[in-house]
């Protein structure tokens, strides 16, 4: 598993070591400068040397795609380069670029059978539910609240009718910002009182969809971190009502990452998927420089599909997940 | 998934056990594992590697001590290592003439907001009389939530209408607290992007504008490689004089801290551990530098354990404990004071090995069990609580009853209890390990202590 990070074999003289540091010092400016330069410089070299494999690493791991991932997707890659053949630097980039891909679509280890085959509105006998039912969940300031209030002008968009749940009662002036965006997308928000029970705003606010007819329902809650007992129970409980009122729902439970969270991401992944069996994700903040790649550890080992990337500040970035551009992404 | 680094070395180094002198290729085996649990740790990938070319040095040839086996040796010097990277703890720097200004910038969604109320707070506590002052402008009720949480902790905030302009805000907000006699005023910006210019340049604007004392640079803990990237151009671009590190409560590795510390060079102030506005702790590199190895903080947990038990009752416990008359009336009282510690699994989680084999285990510990472990202790008579041998089965079916158990629940916990009373006895009478009181305990001595 680890022979990716073998020394190589011939012990060196001091000129190679020497030649050795200032290529990596060399190599480390260039990843200051651009990711794309320092992409085309591994592929550009003529023939598949060790190096490659060594770039290819650090480019995985600046990703944020963790270890035991990115040794896994070059090991793959790698049988794929003796078994198709590939001698070409370009080819090996292509290759890699599928196997990411593959990735996200062909989870290994899938936990939730419901979502492994793509998110999606799940109807029932063909019928769209009706309000449609999404639970918005996550850690403390990884952008929830932006991100619904981009869903609903999303929706807004498509002609749908939209109501907004402030389950947020915690956080000072959280049903403020959700109601200020409420207004500029066109969406009522259903709150109380902060510090009231979250419980009860969710109530109200599957009610008030049903009896005003809304298509679309979406719950906002109060950031928490998953490792806080109390709090992740009081997601399930908040579910539990949901589920009670409207037998079906939520129809899908969104979980929310911030792009530049490293490794924790699989472990909140993990803990919000067990107590609010999360259905899907949503990577905010990708207009950063950070590349959001902890979402293939998570694939890999939960299954769970990604189904919208926050790209910036505007209500109207939100984009439609897209598996090639993402990896695509990767590399620029 | 995370293993503890000693854990992973100790597989590693198996074969040399009685080695006397750790060789090249030994430490060549060792450093892939210190690299691999850094990068978990989300350590950036440029700082792992000059990181491991440090450790290694340190390493080469040095002698294994006796009572330390090769993993213990190189995980202390990692451990050493780490914590000289990370710097000591320093206090917000006061300015001559007051007011001190104190300006907090940072990516989105990083904690900035609540950080400036835990740090007015810290404030007034320390009795001094602080100003918020809420210059975000842009995100949709920042300025409210900085308002209530104001009032809240009885801290006044300097506000404008919607539509001020950030730099005219924060000069106005300054001069009011110069005015009103506030000697620390604290400069809650908005979110943004390192790489955003205009907002950048919006930033470094008010910082030369007001060139507040302390230019704080608040970093979500959780983030991965990233961090350096971000914290880099805050420190090109407006310049920072230290760090907070956020939502250091999670289960994070926390790596970002040594990611960041070593690309700006500035320290780290403090740390953010809760929701609530006393959440903000100093900052000790000794606990950081055991969490991102992964071998647990036990000095937080002594700490927190020192603030919660009185002495006293301390000190009967110990006689008790000494004297095996360790009771389960005692034995809830302990349930009790554990309690308080905070959520039980962070609390299992700080001791060391502890949340590793709870992993390993895959045991759960939920605060349920706990209270269902009172419950049943609560359905004892005093005389069956001091004399557990008194409970024969039929006291046990009422037992069960009463607590709303099974009896199988109640011999497990009689067991337990019996075990963990034999193991006391052991501890005691050897002597045992002692929790030493917090401070410098630091170097090679007390890590193979930690690692038992």
């Amino acid at each position: 598993m680890f022979n990716l990070f073998k020394r190589k074999e011939q012990p060196k003289t001091q000129e190679q070591i020497q030649e050795q540091e200032q290529k990596v010092e060399e190599s480390l400016q260039r990843t200051k400068r651009s990711w794309f330069r320092q992409i085309a410089s591994v592929f550009e070299v003529d023939e598949i040397t060790e190096d490659i494999w060594e770039d290819l690493e650090t480019l995985l791991i600046q990703a944020d795609l963790g270890v035991e991932t990115t040794v896994d997707v070059l090991d793959r890659l790698k049988k794929r380069v003796a078994l198709d053949r590939l001698k070409k630097p370009s080819a090996v980039y292509e290759a890699l670029q599928d196997e990411l891909i593959w990735v996200l679509e062909h989870p290994e280890h899938a936990t939730n059978p419901r979502s492994a085959d793509g998110a999606g509105p799940i109807s029932e006998n063909g019928k769209e539910p009706h309000p449609y039912v999404l639970l918005v969940v996550g850690v403390n300031g990884v952008g929830k609240t932006t991100t619904i209030a981009k869903l609903a002008r999303y929706y807004r968009d498509q002609g749908k009718s939209v109501v907004i749940g402030a389950g947020d009662t915690f956080r000072a002036a959280a049903i403020e910002q959700l109601v200020i965006w409420g207004e500029r997308v066109g969406a009522p928000v259903i709150r109380h009182q902060i510090g009231g029970d979250p419980g009860a705003v969710v109530f109200d606010a599957v009610e008030a969809a049903i009896n005003r007819d809304a298509d679309i329902l979406i719950i906002d809650t109060a950031g928490r971190l998953h490792t806080k007992t109390n709090l992740m129970e009081e997601l399930r409980k908040i579910k539990r009502i949901i589920s009670k009122q409207l037998p079906g729902a939520p129809h899908e439970t969104l979980l929310v990452l911030d792009a530049t969270t490293g490794q924790n991401g699989l472990q909140q992944a993990k803990a919000f998927t067990e107590v609010a069996d999360v259905t899907s994700l949503a990577v905010a903040k990708l207009d950063g420089t950070a590349k959001g790649g902890v979402v293939f550890a998570i694939a890999r080992e939960m299954g769970l599909p990604i189904r919208y990337v926050g790209t910036g500040e505007k209500i109207t970035d939100l984009a439609e997940f897209d598996a090639r551009q993402f990896v695509k992404a990767l590399f620029s | 998934m995370f293993e503890s680094l000693s854990d992973r070395l100790n597989s590693t180094f198996t074969r040399l056990r009685g080695k006397g002198r750790l060789d090249e290729a030994d430490i060549d085996e060792a450093m892939k594992e210190v690299r691999r649990a850094l990068l978990e740790a989300d350590v950036n990938f440029k700082v792992v590697k000059s990181f491991v070319e440090h450790v290694r040095e340190r390493a080469i040839g040095q002698e294994v001590l006796k009572s330390l086996t090769p993993a213990q040796m190189v995980v202390g010097i990692v451990h050493d290592q780490l914590i000289e990277l990370l710097g000591e703890a320093t206090k917000i720097e006061m300015a001559k003439t007051a007011p001190t200004v104190v300006m907090l910038v940072g990516l989105q969604g990083s904690g900035k907001t609540t950080t400036a109320a835990k740090l007015a707070l810290q404030m007034r506590r320390a009795g001094q009389n602080p100003l918020l002052v809420a210059a975000d402008m842009y995100r949709p009720a920042a300025v409210q939530q900085l308002q209530a949480l104001g009032k809240q902790l009885n801290v006044p905030v300097y506000t404008e209408p919607q539509g001020a302009n950030p730099v005219d805000i924060a000069t106005n907000g300054v001069r009011h607290g110069q005015t009103n006699n506030h000697n620390i005023v604290i400069l809650d910006t908005a979110g943004r992007l390192h790489i955003d210019e205009a907002m950048m340049h919006e930033v470094a604007t008010i910082k030369s504008r007001l060139n507040p004392t302390e230019t704080l640079l608040v970093v979500d803990a959780m983030t991965g490689q990233d961090a350096v990237r971000a914290a880099s151009e805050f420190n090109e671009k407006v310049g920072i004089t230290g760090l907070i590190m956020t939502k250091v409560d999670g289960d994070t590795r926390g790596g970002a801290a040594l990611s960041v510390r070593e690309v700006t060079g500035v320290p780290i102030k403090f740390i953010g551990t809760g929701e609530k506005t006393d959440a903000l702790e100093p900052f000790y590199p000794d606990r950081l530098a055991g969490r991102i190895l992964g071998m647990g903080d036990v000095l937080t947990l002594v700490e927190r354990a020192q603030a919660e038990y009185d002495e006293e009752s301390a000190r009967a416990m110990e006689k008790k404990l000494r004297t095996a008359t360790f009771d389960l009336e005692d034995f809830l009282s302990q349930l009790q004071q554990v309690k308080k510690l905070g959520p039980l699994e962070q609390v299992l989680g700080m001791i060391p090995g502890l949340g590793q084999a709870m992993r390993q285990q895959q045991v759960q510990v939920k605060e349920g069990d706990l209270s269902h472990i009172e419950a049943i202790i609560r359905s004892m008579t005093a005389k069956e609580r001091h004399n557990p041998e008194l409970i024969d089965s039929s006291r046990r079916r009422r037992i069960a009853r009463g607590s709303g158990s099974t009896v199988q629940d109640v011999n497990a916990l009689l067991n337990q209890f019996k075990q963990m009373q034999k193991m006391m006895k052991q501890l005691t009478g050897g002597g045992g390990m002692k929790m030493k009181g917090k401070g410098k305990r630091r170097g090679m001595g007390n890590m193979g202590q930690w690692m038992q």
